[in-house]
């Protein structure tokens, strides 16, 4: 185990693990390693920065964490499952399960309206349509939306599109909800409102909120910011170092 | 999912729309040109097809159909009336003539010679006199597609009268008969009256229509017959047989039609494919993000057939409904008189359309297995 993850509390529930995790990339003849054996704990109730330069490995790192890029070497384990020993249908079912997604792009489906769209994860396991978005309703309903829910999303703001992907995220209650780049296309006041409102609907005691950024102007919120540089992670504390 | 898929595929209107032009198009032409090239082709046996009543056919042996025939001396009658198992048999003569109509125009007629005595080679129905009027002196029968060809629309033909061959016929009734392959107008007389319309040859005689004892096959009847006679004798589906074959071999119909076919196949290959390619990679983020959440290729395969079976099937029913009124709007038209559309042309087209969306629908969810879900966050 790395320093880094050795400075991690021990009392904490550990909601991933990472061991010795490598990814290289193949372009023409030439391999690029793109991480180089990573070994990170991320604890359960945490708000967990990712921030690095682009190119730094950040995007494959929390890739390979949440089960959707295989690593080239080591283990990635998510609440205590080893998730690349799974099979591809398993891996896909885990993920459905325990993991809630938000995209920068929100790539909400145009078709459908908010509430549909919020309750993809519930339509994808099974939940019935009715029930499904009767759930998704409530939780827009807890991001102060839930007038939007018949809306398509076109017909939304940046900022309703950005709620509707985070109740799409939390629907199904997962216990890991991966952020990429949250508040890139806001503005400082309203990107400080989108991480308090991660803060307070997303992170619980048993579910953990990773975040890719490399937005300043929040790192005041983390709970621990992990810095990338790369393919190594260079910090791990809870403000970010001074030379960056 | 399969909502949210369906969903997905008719929020994109115009791609939606164009998809089902596609299958709607390519359906229409596939249909539309097998119905009629079938019907077309039936077209070579609407000789035989007209008199229901014979069993078999007999003819010279280098006779082909109805209209490729070489005349046989009288004596065959007397020759195929000996044969055991024949209840009855009739002269038929099929020639060529000329009319001269009202207006001066020259137009090429076939003739028919029906047996005097029981007016067997007549059409069974008349759509106008009865088919005791050829007993009258000059008197034809006309088809339906010579009242058309002749006359103004609605004009009843009977009593007016013809230049046939330089001799005078008069118009005694139509038949509602099915009209030939080449739509010429044909006029049915008494055996003895049509010696008298067409030219004459030694050999005047066309075919003996035969009738079949009860209990005798028509085809133990047939063989019998040729052994007996050495002439050629077909039992009536034989002999349909073989002038909707003589078309097929000595015509390019088939080739064109089947090049239609192609190209409406293509056609349909070409639209849904490039639309159904645009519409998965307008939706690839989507897709992807799809993957990401956790739904798996099979659900992913499940969505792109289920779009691929709703657009197959209301375009499909679109293309078959537009072949339906195509032929429902021609079917006053003497060309397309009695046009149906054979069980197994939509079949056909079903499995077309099938084949189209398999091969469109399976290159465009490649692109979608293949996308990667971490791709989301690139």
């Amino acid at each position: 185990m790395s320093d880094v993850a050795l400075a991690a509390p021990s009392d904490a529930a550990t909601a991933i693990a990472t061991r010795g995790v490598v990814r290289d990339f193949t372009a023409g003849q030439q391999t690029i390693r793109v991480l180089h054996g990573i070994d990170l704990d991320i604890r359960a109730g945490e708000l967990t920065y990712l921030v690095g330069e682009s190119g730094s490995g950040k995007t494959t790192l929390i890739s390979i964490m949440c089960g959707i890029l295989w690593p080239t070497e080591g283990e990635v384990r998510l609440f205590g499952t080893d998730i690349y020993k799974l099979s591809d249908n398993e891996l896909v079912d885990f993920r459905l399960r325990n993991v809630g997604f938000i995209f920068q792009q929100y790539n909400l489906i145009p078709a459908i309206d908010a509430a549909s769209n919020a309750a993809v994860p519930l339509i994808a396991q099974g939940v019935g349509r009715g029930e499904a978005r009767a759930r998704a309703i409530e939780l827009l309903a807890a991001l102060n939306i839930a007038d939007q829910a018949d809306k398509l999303p076109s017909q939304l703001s940046g900022g309703q599109q950005q709620r509707v992907a985070i109740a799409r995220a939390l629907v199904h209650q997962p216990r890991l909800i991966v952020c990429d780049e949250p508040t890139a296309a806001l503005d400082a006041r309203s990107g400080r409102r989108v991480m308090d409102l991660l803060r307070e609907v997303a992170l619980a005691d048993d579910r953990s909120v990773i975040i890719v950024t490399h937005d300043n102007r929040i790192f005041d919120l983390a709970d621990r910011i992990l810095v990338l540089e790369d393919g190594r992670v260079t910090h791990d504390g809870r403000d970010m170092p001074k030379d960056h | 999912m399969v909502w949210i898929a369906i969903r997905m595929l008719t929020g994109d209107a115009t791609k939606f729309y164009g998809l089902l032009f596609g299958i709607a198009f390519s359906t229409l032409l596939i249909t539309q040109q097998l119905t009629i090239f079938v019907n077309l082709i039936e077209r070579g046996a609407s000789g035989v097809y007209n008199v229901p009543s014979a069993d078999v056919w007999v003819m010279d042996p280098v006779s082909r159909t109805t209209d490729v025939n070489l005349p046989m001396p009288s004596t065959a009658l007397d020759r195929v009336r000996s044969v055991p198992g024949v209840e009855w048999a009739v002269p038929h003569l099929r020639a060529a003539a000329s009319v001269r109509t009202k207006e001066g125009d020259l137009e090429g007629v076939s003739v028919i010679g029906v047996d005097d005595a029981t007016l067997i080679g007549l059409p069974r129905r008349m759509t106008s006199g009865s088919t005791n009027v050829l007993e009258r002196p000059d008197a034809v029968v006309i088809d339906d597609v010579g009242t058309t060809r002749f006359f103004p629309e609605g004009y009843d033909p009977v009593g007016e009268r013809l230049e046939l061959n330089d001799q005078r016929a008069v118009i005694m009734g139509v038949a509602d008969a099915v009209p030939s392959f080449t739509s010429q107008v044909t006029l049915y007389t008494r055996y003895s009256r049509a010696l008298n319309f067409v030219p004459g040859t030694r050999n005047r005689l066309s075919f003996v229509l035969v009738g079949a004892a009860p209990n005798i096959d028509a085809k133990i009847l047939a063989t019998r017959i040729t052994e007996a006679t050495g002439l050629r004798a077909r039992t009536r589906d034989e002999f349909a047989r073989d002038g909707i074959d003589f078309i097929i071999e000595n015509t390019g119909i088939p080739l064109n039609f089947g090049i239609t076919v192609m190209l409406g196949f293509l056609v349909g290959v070409a639209i849904v494919g490039l639309t159904f390619s645009l519409f998965i990679r307008d939706n690839i983020k989507q897709f992807g993000a799809l993957k990401a959440i956790g739904v798996n290729n099979a659900k992913i395969r499940r969505m792109v057939a289920a779009q691929a079976a709703m657009v197959g099937s209301i375009g499909y029913g679109l293309g078959v409904l537009g072949t339906v009124a195509f032929i429902w709007s021609f079917s006053s038209n003497p060309t397309f008189k009695g046009f149906y559309i054979p069980w197994q042309v939509p079949l056909i087209s079903l499995a077309a359309v099938t084949l189209i969306l398999t091969l469109t629908g399976w290159i465009a969810l490649r692109n979608v297995l293949k996308t990667e879900p971490a791709a989301v966050f690139r």
